[in-house]
């Protein structure tokens, strides 16, 4: 045994600094990164144009080589209740029935700056791609579902029919050198795929353009820390099934309370110091006990 | 029908000097053009043209094509829906259009005038003419079922087809058999594809096809040479890309769930969609929804509440039953729309408590279970000593 007693105190001293001083360093460099890359392209759906003719919902479908959602339907149509493994894009329809207030809503994945998903992969099949899409790798893919507890937006879908399932979700047809194939065959161009920076200036211009037409807020700007497909509408987001989040992203919150809980490792140290002490207490005893009985 | 099958001929005239000398007005002529366009809307070089006017330009210019027709094993029908449109004009249109110099139905010669006629015709277009072909050809007892001239309809294909440019088959008999071949086939006959292996051959298939996409293949050859580009069923595209239910004036029914249920049902009269009806226009390629029959809008099976049988899909007409619904492909949305919560189900208080008495009482039960067996061990290990 070449350590002495004195080296490895030394060791176990330097390692807890070493592990505080980097967890405190992270934390500082995470809270202030939260701006979108800068070739960030996303998508701005605008509801008060959107005309329901779901014709990107079809061709969702046809770019990403998935078969339709017939089993509501006996064959008919491709009808899924929300998204699932056959859409990775759907419309919805909200209606008031008291007031016929209404508004239809494209849902698909927002591609957020900081996402939850990817915080919650643990071996980075969901990573921030290219331009910021948050991308799927599906041969890294265990099939834990961590992604879809984690997504606020509840988006990531499982394959429940396949054998070896793996999840799904909007990509932006990040295979297509065109773009998404929803803003390609829009008819209204309700939906419009570019730049974030650009899409979030158009959606400013809308808004300040048409006054009374929208809610004077874009939805993704800064909820869960920003996503990159923005939306406009003229019913409450909430109404749409878009909650409404703070500016703090899922990953960011977890990073606060796990690093408030670790902070100077005073947490780790109370816990295992309460067990020491059962544990010894515990031993006390029981040798206590074991020598009433050995005097039986 | 001036057709002169006797004389040795002057050069063929072109189209538009032929449309004079009958007395065709230009008028006319330019209704025909924007008719050819909308039938062929794209995939046809001719019809790519932006404008009636410039079609008429480039058909006008064109030497008449030489066309042979042969009948086998057929109805006629295909002959009839090329002479039935809807202002006698246009019949005589199209058969100034094209320079028809054998057509057994047609012509006024008979018996061996007519067989002259055709070995003339032959003779003096060989390897220019365009053959078409109505008809299954009979294989069986080596071509006896049909015969023509005292030959066998076998050996008048191989005769007449060695001379042509290019053969169009003409409906879906002389495609792929059409009636003749449907089950059990007593004749063995087949569409002219199974026997001419050397030649062009385009397919039209239909029970009767619309005449609009052979005279827009046959004008095709006579402005450009060329021919339309073909499926895999050798159906020129720009009359065969799409499903009836891609366009079909009744999509919106389907879209919206209103079926017809029987013949004569209210849906029926109200002229909701046939697909319970065993309509087949989701896996028939067509152009019949958008180019209606005989020039009368409406006028198509599924227009007039007949649904469609499939006559341009090889494997549907005479294979599939007539009444049997087909098997959707790449469905689309219905006209309905998600809500954006979905509904769940809930769960009531009663339910809740129940299943919590259970698990309370599966747990307590569990719970002296181990205690008993615990105590169990207990006597045994002290009870043993005690009987030794």
């Amino acid at each position: 045994m070449g350590i002495s007693r004195r080296t490895a105190l030394k060791a176990m001293v330097a390692a807890t600094a070493t592990t505080v001083a980097g967890s405190l360093s992270a934390r500082d460099t995470q809270a202030a990164a939260l701006a979108a890359p800068a070739d960030a392209v996303g998508m701005l759906y605008d509801a008060t144009r959107c005309i329901g003719c779901k014709a990107c919902m079809t061709a969702c479908n046809k770019a990403n080589d998935v078969p339709p959602d017939t089993a509501a339907s006996g064959g008919l149509w491709h009808m899924p209740v929300d998204l699932n493994e056959y859409a990775k894009n759907i419309i919805k329809l909200y209606r008031d029935p008291q007031n016929g207030e209404q508004s239809f809503v494209k849902r698909q994945c927002m591609h957020c700056i900081d996402p939850a998903c990817v915080g919650a992969c643990m071996l980075g099949a969901l990573h921030k791609g290219e331009k910021g899409i948050v991308s799927y790798d599906p041969d890294l893919c265990i099939g834990c579902r961590y992604c879809e507890m984690g997504c606020p937006f509840n988006i990531l879908k499982f394959e429940w029919s396949k054998a070896i399932p793996k999840m799904s979700k909007c990509e932006l047809c990040r295979h297509r050198k065109e773009g998404p194939a929803c803003c390609e065959v829009c008819p209204v161009e309700a939906v419009i795929y570019g730049k974030r920076a650009d899409l979030l200036a158009e959606a400013h211009r809308r808004i300040e353009q048409n006054p009374g037409r929208y809610l004077p807020r874009v939805y993704g700007e800064e909820e869960v820390g920003g996503t990159q497909v923005l939306y406009l509408a003229h019913v409450d987001f909430d109404k749409l099934g878009l909650p409404a989040y703070t500016d703090q992203s899922v990953p960011q919150r977890v990073r606060t309370l796990q690093h408030t809980l670790y902070q100077g490792f005073i947490a780790p140290i109370a816990l295992y110091g309460v067990l020491a002490g059962v544990m010894l207490y515990n031993r006390k005893k029981s040798n206590g006990a074991g020598t009433e009985e050995g005097e039986q | 029908m001036a057709v002169n099958f006797f004389e040795g001929r002057k050069p063929p005239e072109t189209i538009g000097e032929h449309l004079e000398r009958c007395g065709v007005s230009r008028r006319q002529f330019l209704e025909f053009c924007a008719a050819l366009m909308v039938a062929a809307p794209a995939g046809l070089a001719l019809t790519s043209k932006a404008r009636a006017s410039e079609v008429a330009r480039a058909v006008a210019k064109a030497r008449r094509p030489s066309v042979i027709w042969l009948n086998f094993q057929d109805c006629t029908g295909c002959t009839e829906t090329l002479l039935r449109t809807a202002t006698p004009d246009i019949a005589e249109l199209i058969l100034n259009l094209i320079s028809l110099d054998y057509h057994e139905t047609l012509m006024a010669a008979a018996g061996k005038q007519a067989e002259e006629a055709l070995q003339a015709a032959v003779k003096e277009n060989a390897g220019k003419f365009v053959l078409v072909v109505e008809g299954a050809i009979p294989r069986k007892g080596n071509g006896m079922y049909m015969k023509l001239a005292g030959k066998p309809g076998l050996q008048v294909l191989d005769e007449v087809g060695s001379q042509a440019a290019a053969i169009i088959a003409i409906g879906s008999c002389a495609s792929w058999g059409g009636i003749p071949s449907a089950a059990p086939n007593p004749t063995d006959a087949v569409g002219v594809d199974a026997l001419i292996k050397n030649k062009p051959i385009i397919n039209i298939p239909g029970c009767p096809p619309n005449p609009y996409n052979l005279l827009g293949t046959v004008l095709q050859y006579a402005t450009a040479g060329t021919l339309p580009e073909l499926d895999a069923l050798k159906r020129p595209k720009f009359a065969y890309d799409w499903h009836i239910h891609d366009h079909c004036p009744r999509r919106a029914h389907f879209d919206a769930g209103q079926f017809a249920r029987s013949f004569g049902d209210a849906g029926h009269r109200q002229g909701w969609c046939l697909y319970h009806l065993g309509c087949k226009g989701p896996v028939t390629h067509a152009g019949c929804s958008t180019r209606h029959f005989n020039d009368i809008p409406d006028v198509w099976p599924i227009g007039i509440g007949s649904p469609c049988v499939g006559c341009t899909e090889q494997e549907v007409l005479w294979r599939v039953p007539m009444f049997q619904t087909v098997k959707i492909h790449e469905a689309t949305p219905p006209d309905t729309y998600a809500p954006v919560f979905t509904p769940q189900g809930h769960v009531s208080a009663v339910a809740t408590g129940v299943a919590g008495l259970i698990g309370g009482a599966l747990i307590g039960a569990g719970f002296m279970a181990s205690k008993k067996l615990g105590s169990g061990d207990d006597t045994e290990s002290e009870s043993k000593p005690k009987k030794e």
